[in-house]
């Protein structure tokens, strides 16, 4: 059986800096992956280049058997990979319902339509997505005045609306307060061990990672430096090297000891 | 082979001037991020200041003392709009600041006629440069050779002051990261205020430059305007070396595209572009836009159909309008005519700039491609009205679809100029392809249908095509397409993210704007009996942008009242005043200060004031420039 995401060798530079360098990895449908490593080790670079936003020097990416490297990010959704940003966007001059709407029409091809009231389109759909969430209360207010934990749970229920085998998450948690971060991972590792969605996400917050994470890799540099159960990834020493700062990170010996 | 030489210097001489104002509006835009319409008008400033002064001040020392002089003074001038006006609307959307900059345009050309009078005004030679030179047996001027080296040396100048000086070095900073100059303890203010003087000064030395070559008229603003922006479209904004070389490479165009094609010798100059906008959209030395700024229009108070009594209202209102002509005289029918032909051209232009997040300065191109399509139909074939009012509008189709598929490839202030650019191209066609359209004289006897041709006759008929288009255009604002429309403005990000193709969907909204523009420009074309020129020219796009921002540009409904109140008002004021322009532009600028959000806008916020729409929801809403009050959920 063909893993849900397989990712070979990926790999992305930037005018001789590589941000990214032979990333490989793979993703089961239902599984959640976490993907940290310090600021600047190239984890917004890789999701970017899986959803499509960047496109990648080399490597493959394959969702589900079928190859979607380089493809614009709209193809890429189109085969099933929903995405929150580590800053959300969202539709501010639509309520909160209509944000859904927008999404489950172009899921269902009709944003070509010209002659139906939008408005009340999907309205079942949207109203489910939003239970999903805990929003349905707050369907009919403006987009526009949400506070910012209500914001990233919406952005969840638009992600959610092309039915996504997989979900890319940008530090999905980021700016929220510590409660709201539980809660918010919670909901997510919920609806996707349910809906049987594999999910990768970047996160700072270890609390987060370590709960609901099934795998967490290491990103330092551009390059993966460990993968494997949070606890296996908890007690690699080169993982405490880098985020304990040793000192050691850019001493020569230490490389070498790296390339070993 | 001698001829093609000295066509090539005059070129070059020509490139001068205009490279001195492209290089202004470029530095200005790199730091401030604000393209000066207004930029044209300091050019003319700048010729006219100089005409007074070398008329005064004579000898060499006093005519090149006057040019640097009269620079200097519409450079203070610049300054002092920069202070007053300027500094309110940085933050602005930038159709804001291109509206602002535009109304001091209008100010300045009727202060212009106060004081100088309306007639062209004739420089002196410049002392020391009065011959001409002979080469290959053809006589070039000698002050064409100076301008020819004026180029590179201003060029070389700005150069050194930009790498050799404090300031230069600030200058270069802040037009790569404004925010990092401020947090090292820059001030500013006078930083922008300087380039501001800087580029204006540049730009009225362009224009003083002129006057030993050229008549000083007070047409030389729109004309020299429309050539820097096509300028900085090739060369890219922020870079002087862009604008040096697209001046000389248009002024070249220029000098050849006259010899190629007589008739039209703006199409070589729209052929390079659209060439250099399909490979690099960001002009040949410019640089991509970071992020974009948040289009006009961005309301945080959702869009939501009538309700019913709304319904009952509006149709109170059309049945209201449809009974005028029982009570009204011909002369007001007449102007109620014009005045819903307005209502469909603003609402078309509504679509695109509200709902589609583009704000186009050249709409007027498909309102009077629409007009010229009736006129040719009727004309050239003989058509009845009806057929001419069905299929005129297809010539401002077509030409959306053309246009459009370059103008949507860009956005923000790009779009703005490109849109206009291509619409001054279309009017040059019209002027100057006299054997077809007439030129000037415009075509004469588009009359309509016996049934239509009485003002109560017609003022129906324009009534029915307004209620319609505004209608249908309505209908397509609260339709899945106009919902990813307008989800494709609100964040492109996300949009792309879940499928949306951004680009074909503003293509569309491009065409249909531009096919309900040509349905009112048709429209016009039978109640005027002609069509003209002006009807493709910049104060027409300028009128629908104000009719816009008059109604509130963040509502549904607002396009429709504000060309009602719009078109009545100037209507009224043309009879009133002889200082339209004046009254036109100080309207222009004090609402996009003061007024931002228009007569609907206001309506609304004083409702959702006096009555909030639920209990537990938020209360009201005191958005400026889409600054959203968040306010917590619980």
């Amino acid at each position: 059986m063909t893993a849900l995401l397989d990712v070979r060798n990926l790999a992305k530079s930037y005018g001789g800096v590589h941000a990214v360098r032979g990333v490989s990895f793979s993703l089961e449908a239902g599984q959640i992956l976490a993907l940290i490593g310090p600021n600047g080790a190239g984890k917004s670079t890789c999701f970017n280049m899986l959803n499509g936003q960047i496109r990648p020097n080399a490597g493959s990416i394959t969702l589900a058997g079928q190859d979607i490297t380089g493809l614009a990010p709209r193809v890429v959704w189109r085969k099933g990979v929903g995405r929150t940003f580590q800053i959300t966007a969202t539709f501010a001059s639509m309520t909160v319902r209509e944000n859904v709407q927008v999404a489950l029409l172009s899921h269902h091809g009709k944003l070509w339509a010209a002659f139906r009231y939008a408005g009340a389109a999907y309205l079942k759909e949207a109203e489910a997505l939003l239970a999903l969430v805990g929003m349905e209360a707050q369907a009919a207010r403006p987009c526009g005045e949400l506070a910012y934990g209500d914001l990233k749970r919406l952005e969840l229920a638009i992600a959610l609306a092309n039915d996504p085998k997989l979900l890319l998450m940008d530090e999905p948690t980021a700016g929220m307060a510590p409660k709201e971060r539980v809660d918010l991972m919670r909901l997510t590792a919920g609806i996707a061990r349910e809906k049987g969605i594999g999910v990768l996400f970047t996160e700072h917050d270890m609390d987060v990672v370590f709960e609901h994470a099934d795998s967490v890799m290491v990103l330092n540099r551009g390059e993966l430096i460990a993968t494997g159960s949070p606890e296996a990834v908890r007690r690699d020493p080169q993982v405490r090297a880098i985020y304990l700062g040793d000192g050691l990170l850019y001493d020569a010996k230490h490389r070498e000891g790296d390339a070993a | 082979m001698e001829f093609i030489l000295v066509q090539t210097l005059s070129g070059l001489a020509s490139a001068a001037s205009l490279f001195l104002v492209a290089s202004g509006l470029s530095i200005i835009f790199g730091v401030t991020r604000i393209v000066n319409f207004a930029h044209g008008a300091f050019y003319m400033l700048g010729a006219y200041m100089a005409f007074t002064l070398t008329d005064r001040w004579t000898g060499a020392f006093g005519f090149w003392g006057a040019i640097i002089a009269a620079s200097l003074v519409v450079a203070v001038l610049g300054a002092l709009m920069e202070m007053v006006l300027l500094r309110r609307i940085y933050q602005a959307p930038e159709l804001f600041q291109l509206l602002a900059t535009f109304g001091v345009t209008l100010m300045v050309q009727d202060i212009v006629v106060l004081i100088w009078g309306p007639e062209d005004l004739m420089g002196p030679r410049a002392p020391g440069f009065t011959g001409a030179v002979t080469v290959f047996g053809r006589m070039v001027p000698s002050y064409d050779f100076l301008l020819i080296a004026l180029g590179p040396v201003v060029l070389g100048l700005l150069w050194l002051l930009f790498h050799y000086t404090r300031w230069g070095v600030l200058v270069r900073a802040a037009t790569q990261d404004r925010d990092m100059v401020a947090a090292l303890g820059v001030n500013q203010k006078w930083l922008f205020t300087s380039v501001f003087a800087l580029g204006v000064f540049l730009a009225a030395l362009g224009g003083a430059l002129q006057i030993p070559r050229t008549t000083v008229s007070h047409s030389m603003d729109l004309a020299i305007i429309v050539e820097v922006f096509v300028v900085v479209v090739i060369g890219g904004l922020g870079s002087v070396l862009g604008a040096f070389v697209a001046a000389i490479i248009v002024s070249e165009l220029n000098a050849f595209g006259i010899l190629i094609f007589p008739k039209i010798s703006l199409i070589l100059v729209f052929l390079v572009m659209a060439v250099v906008l399909v490979i690099r959209p960001w002009g040949l030395f410019g640089k991509p836009e970071s992020a974009p700024r948040p289009a006009a229009g961005l309301s945080i108070r959702p869009w939501r159909p009538f309700t019913p009594a709304e319904r009952i209202a509006v149709a109170v209102g059309v049945f209201g309008a449809a009974v005028l002509p029982f009570f009204l005289g011909n002369y007001a029918l007449t102007v109620g005519a014009e005045i819903l032909v307005f209502v469909l051209f603003a609402a078309s232009l509504h679509f695109l700039m509200t709902v589609g997040g583009l704000a186009s300065f050249g709409h007027a191109a498909y309102f009077g491609l629409g007009a010229y399509g009736a006129a040719f139909l009727v004309k050239f074939t003989g058509a009845p009205m009806e057929a001419a009012l069905l299929v005129g509008p297809l010539m401002g189709l077509a030409g959306a679809v053309v246009f459009g598929w370059f103008c949507v490839r860009l956005s923000g202030v790009y779009f703005a100029m490109l849109t206009l650019a291509f619409a001054q191209i279309a009017w040059s066609i019209a002027f100057q392809w006299v054997d077809v359209t007439g030129g000037d004289n415009g075509m004469l006897g588009i009359w309509p249908s016996t049934w239509a041709s009485s003002p109560r006759g017609f003022f129906w008929l324009a009534l029915g095509i307004a209620v319609v288009g505004v209608g249908i255009l309505r209908v397509l604002v609260f339709s899945p397409f106009g919902y990813g429309l307008r989800a494709s403005r609100d964040s492109a990000l996300r949009s792309e993210a879940i499928g949306i193709d951004r680009r074909s969907m503003q293509w569309v909204a491009f065409i249909v704007a531009g096919t309900f523009a040509g349905i009112s420009g048709a429209t016009f074309a039978f109640l005027k009996g002609s069509v003209f020129p002006d009807f493709l020219g910049i104060p027409t796009s300028v009128d629908g942008l104000v009719m816009v921002l008059l109604g509130g540009i963040e509502t549904v409904s607002g396009a429709v009242v504000g060309a009602v109140v719009y078109k009545a008002l100037a209507i009224w004021l043309m009879s009133q005043t002889d200082l339209s322009k004046l009254v036109l532009g100080a309207i222009i600028v004090l609402l996009v200060v003061a007024f931002p959000k228009g007569i609907v806008g206001f309506l609304e916020d004083l409702r959702y004031r006096l009555r909030p729409p639920r209990a537990n929801g938020a209360g009201p809403k005191t958005a400026g420039y889409g600054i959203a009050k968040v306010e917590a959920a619980e």
